[in-house]
């Protein structure tokens, strides 16, 4: 217990203080894990602990990863990313694995290891690559699209990678071995004693199970959850489904990444889509940075110095042989301008799915071990070079290319979504007008009764509250441009506008005000777009009044909106007075102003004041019979200077 | 009997001292169809359809304004522009309005004698009028000399108001009743309560 503890509190601190000065010199939190890791690597070198096991613990990370990009990509746009995914995706593993192999049996490898060595680099880090993009933006760019389907791609070619290399066992190195059919998820299998068609059917259940199960039984499981309204149980049950999914694809002997990816997909159209993804996304991140911490303590720094030029030669190598690649493949499926440097540069590592083949390929006697070690620092050197280059990016490349940059960034916001908090009979009517006029919208409601039955009617609703900071980030905040807070609690509103427009400055607020007061704390709390709920309505009751009572339709309307404007401005002006945290009548400030705007009204009651009035009909009013006379002579003055007359 | 609607525009009603006397002796009028355009769209959201329905109902189109700026009420033209569509009014097949009237009652606030070239206003009163007379003239209806009464703010203290209401009344009643010389009016420059061209007999 203790030593998981000091292991705790030493990946904790590194982390916590390595990250933020990453983060700060601009060289992402990517690489601020990997150099927390190589800080911490002689120490726990001393404590011998055991990193390649942590590190295979901290890989799930990358299964988390996988299931939340699936509940960002619904089965349609998976659908249309397919020429992508299999033609650029399939390319790139082809293409660089061959020339990788290619090139290892220049150096004099049998053919066999050349191609398991080709097989191995030609794979990118998902962990490095996605989290990066993420981090910068550049996950909705052309490049950044593209770089997940090859991403994509890859982790699911990994699986029959995992299948094929064992062919290549070299019989010398298995006699040396013994026989060695294995990595962890081997031993798991329940699959392994099943003839070929047995296999392939449970592998189809297993599939079908992921499929049917997202699809239907998540629903009535929420639902059952959500009565007892304790947020540690969507918690578990999110674990619990990742979770269940990786150990279920284990069984099969298919990919973990691969099935939560696939539940992730079916998953996307749930109303519990963002509350799921905020569940999973701290889990993610930490296992992440976990895993970046001991990719950094893992690299053998004796084995490093005793071969420094070669590492380094065949790191720029690897490096260069698949930017060229990238870039060609770029260029052949119409990635332009900044995005296909981005896309060449980005995924020009190997990556963490690397280390398992290569731990794999070991164990199965497919390459020996000298030559892992070292393809073992090859590896991790790219990774630790990756942010390198995406620096390179930003400083060197996308510069360049601001122009078609900007175009870019101006198509990405008009998809700008709308984030509306609550879906009653305030937030359903916002949310269809928004939608009629086409925008996005994402609608957040918490009641469970009320959102089955808007999804009855075809309208998109998440479960969720509002009020959890992780939740709104989940639903977009970051890339919003507009948050509707239509909820009912009146201090839950107040708290939101306080949050958001802290600190997400860029979001415009429009927010539901229970009345006067509440404006004012809205005001106070930062919000500047604030509708009284029921004041629009009371206005056309009282038009209508007055239209029954016989006034004129348009004189009413014109009354009444002299009473908005009026209104409008004493609210402005005892907005900038009033205290939240004091109440109104010991706010002296405030009762001053209020006691000059009653009598104004008072004045203006008993016709000693026209301000009010004058306002509002000012223009229709005509002029008196001395005005015309004195606009005539003044007119034919004007006439008679050469100047135009007004009026008519 | 000739179909004839009164079109009113005037968003200072209340304040008016002659259009409103026209306008209610208009309403009262049997017989014609009155509309009220600042009641009937007080918040300018004018229903477009229900206005090409009218126009095709009736033969004679009537505008009654005050003259503000040289031009008609806003809402009024807010109606030209919504109503008189293309392919309805005007354009490839927009001849639903052709050999219709297309005629205005309008005052102005300045006398007679301004609406000269020598005069502060520098021009004629029809010249003001020009843009609705080809908006007629574009849609093929005719367009009669306008029903005018100038410097209407005096007209109470001159006691001209009862006569020219009263005039308005016996325009709009000639023209329900075939009665209205619209030969003769089209070649007129404006009309007045005194010279209305009303024949006997229709």
């Amino acid at each position: 217990m203790d030593s998981v503890l000091l292991l705790a509190v030493l990946f904790l601190v590194a982390g916590v203080i390595a990250v933020p000065i990453a983060t700060r010199l601009g060289l992402g939190s990517v690489l601020g894990y990997l150099i927390a890791g190589i800080a911490l690597s002689p120490l726990l070198r001393q404590l011998h602990v055991d990193v390649v096991s942590i590190q295979h613990f901290a890989e799930f990370g990358v299964v988390m990863m996988l299931f939340l990009v699936g509940l960002e990509l619904e089965p349609r746009m998976l659908w249309s990313m397919r020429n992508r995914l299999l033609g650029l995706g399939g390319l790139q593993v082809l293409v660089t694995a061959a020339i990788m192999a290619f090139i290892a049996m220049l150096l004099g490898q049998p053919w066999s290891v050349a191609l398991t060595v080709g097989m191995i680099l030609s794979l990118s880090s998902t962990a490095i690559v996605l989290q990066t993009l993420n981090e910068k933006g550049l996950m909705q760019s052309d490049g950044g699209q593209s770089g997940f389907s090859v991403l994509l791609f890859q982790d699911i070619a990994v699986i029959p990678m995992l299948a094929f290399i064992p062919l290549l066992a070299l019989p010398e190195l298995a006699a040396m071995h013994g026989v060695g059919s294995g990595e962890g998820h081997a031993s798991l299998s329940l699959v392994g004693q099943l003839d070929g068609w047995q296999q392939a059917l449970v592998t189809v259940g297993a599939i079908g199970l992921v499929v049917g199960g997202g699809s239907y039984l998540t629903r009535p499981v929420f639902r059952f959850i959500a009565v007892a309204r304790l947020r540690e149980l969507f918690t578990a049950f999110a674990l619990l489904l990742v979770v269940g999914i990786a150990l279920l694809m284990l069984l099969v002997g298919l990919s973990p990444a691969l099935g939560t990816f696939l539940a992730g997909v079916v998953l996307a159209n749930s109303e519990y889509r963002h509350e799921l993804e905020s569940d999973i996304d701290p889990f993610k991140g930490l296992l992440l940075g976990l895993f970046f911490i001991t990719v950094g303590a893992a690299i053998r720094f004796d084995l490093l110095y005793a071969n420094l030029g070669e590492v380094m030669a065949l790191t720029a190598g690897l490096i260069a042989v698949k930017v060229a690649v990238l870039y060609v493949l770029g260029r052949a499926f119409g990635v332009g301008g900044a995005d296909r440097w981005l896309f060449a540069l980005g995924l020009a590592q190997a990556g963490e799915f690397g280390f398992v083949l290569l731990s794999f390929t070991v164990a199965n006697s497919v390459i020996p071990v000298a030559l892992a070690d070292q393809l073992f620092l090859v590896v991790t050197l790219s990774m630790l070079l990756t942010p390198l280059l995406f620096i390179l990016y930003d400083q060197a490349i996308a510069p360049r290319f601001a122009v078609t940059q900007a175009r870019e960034g101006d198509r990405i916001e008009e998809q700008g979504s709308v984030i509306v908090a609550g879906h009653g009979r305030f937030g359903g009517i916002i949310n269809r007008i928004l939608l009629a006029a086409g925008f996005k919208t994402v609608v957040l409601d918490y009641r469970s009764d009320q959102l089955e039955v808007l999804r009855a009617f075809g309208v998109k609703v998440y479960f969720g509250d509002a009020m959890r900071p992780d939740l709104l980030h989940a639903a977009g905040i970051d890339e919003a441009k507009l948050l509707v807070i239509a909820i009912d609690e009146r201090q839950s509103a107040t708290e939101l506008v306080r949050y958001v427009t802290g600190n997400y400055p860029h979001v415009h607020v429009v927010v539901r005000a229970v009345d006067r007061h509440h404006v004012y704390e809205l005001w106070a709390a930062g919000a500047r777009d604030i509708i009284r709920e029921t004041f629009d309505s009371s206005l056309r009751a009282g038009r209508s009044a007055l239209e029954a009572l016989g006034v004129h339709p348009y004189d009413a309307e014109r009354q009444v909106r002299g009473f908005v404007q009026n209104d409008r401005e004493q609210m402005l002006e005892l907005a900038s007075v009033f205290d939240p945290s004091i109440p109104a009548h010991e706010n002296p400030a405030y009762v001053e102003k209020t006691k000059k705007y009653m009598q104004r009204y008072e004045e203006v009651m008993r016709g000693q004041s026209a301000a009010f009035g004058s306002r509002l009909d000012r223009g229709w009013v005509p002029p008196t019979l001395e005005d015309i006379e004195a606009e005539r002579a003044a007119a034919e003055a004007a006439q008679r200077g050469g100047g135009s007359a007004p009026g008519s | 009997m000739a179909g004839l609607i009164v079109y009113y525009a005037h968003p200072g009603h209340k304040y008016s001292h002659v259009n409103r006397h026209m306008a209610r002796a208009a309403a009262n009028l049997p017989g014609i169809t009155f509309v009220d355009l600042y009641r009937d769209y007080p918040r300018f959201d004018i229903d477009v359809s229900r206005e090409q329905h009218r126009l095709l109902a009736h033969d004679v189109i009537l505008f009654q304004f005050p003259l503000f700026w040289y031009s008609t009420p806003s809402l009024l033209k807010e109606w030209q522009d919504l109503v008189l569509e293309h392919g309805f009014a005007y354009g490839a097949g927009g001849d639903r309005l052709a050999g219709k009237v297309m005629m205005l009652a309008v005052s102005g606030g300045g006398p007679e004698d301004a609406y000269t070239l020598q005069g502060y206003q520098q021009y004629p009163l029809r010249t003001f009028l020009t843009p609705l007379e080809q908006t007629a003239r574009l849609c093929r209806m005719c367009f009669p000399a306008p029903y005018v009464l100038y410097a209407s703010l005096k007209a109470p203290a001159a006691g001209l108001v009862e006569p020219h209401v009263n005039g308005y009344r016996r325009l709009l009643e000639a023209i329900r009743d075939d009665r209205y010389d619209f030969e003769r009016a089209e070649r007129l420059d404006v009309v007045r309560f005194d010279d209305l061209p009303i024949r006997e007999e229709p």
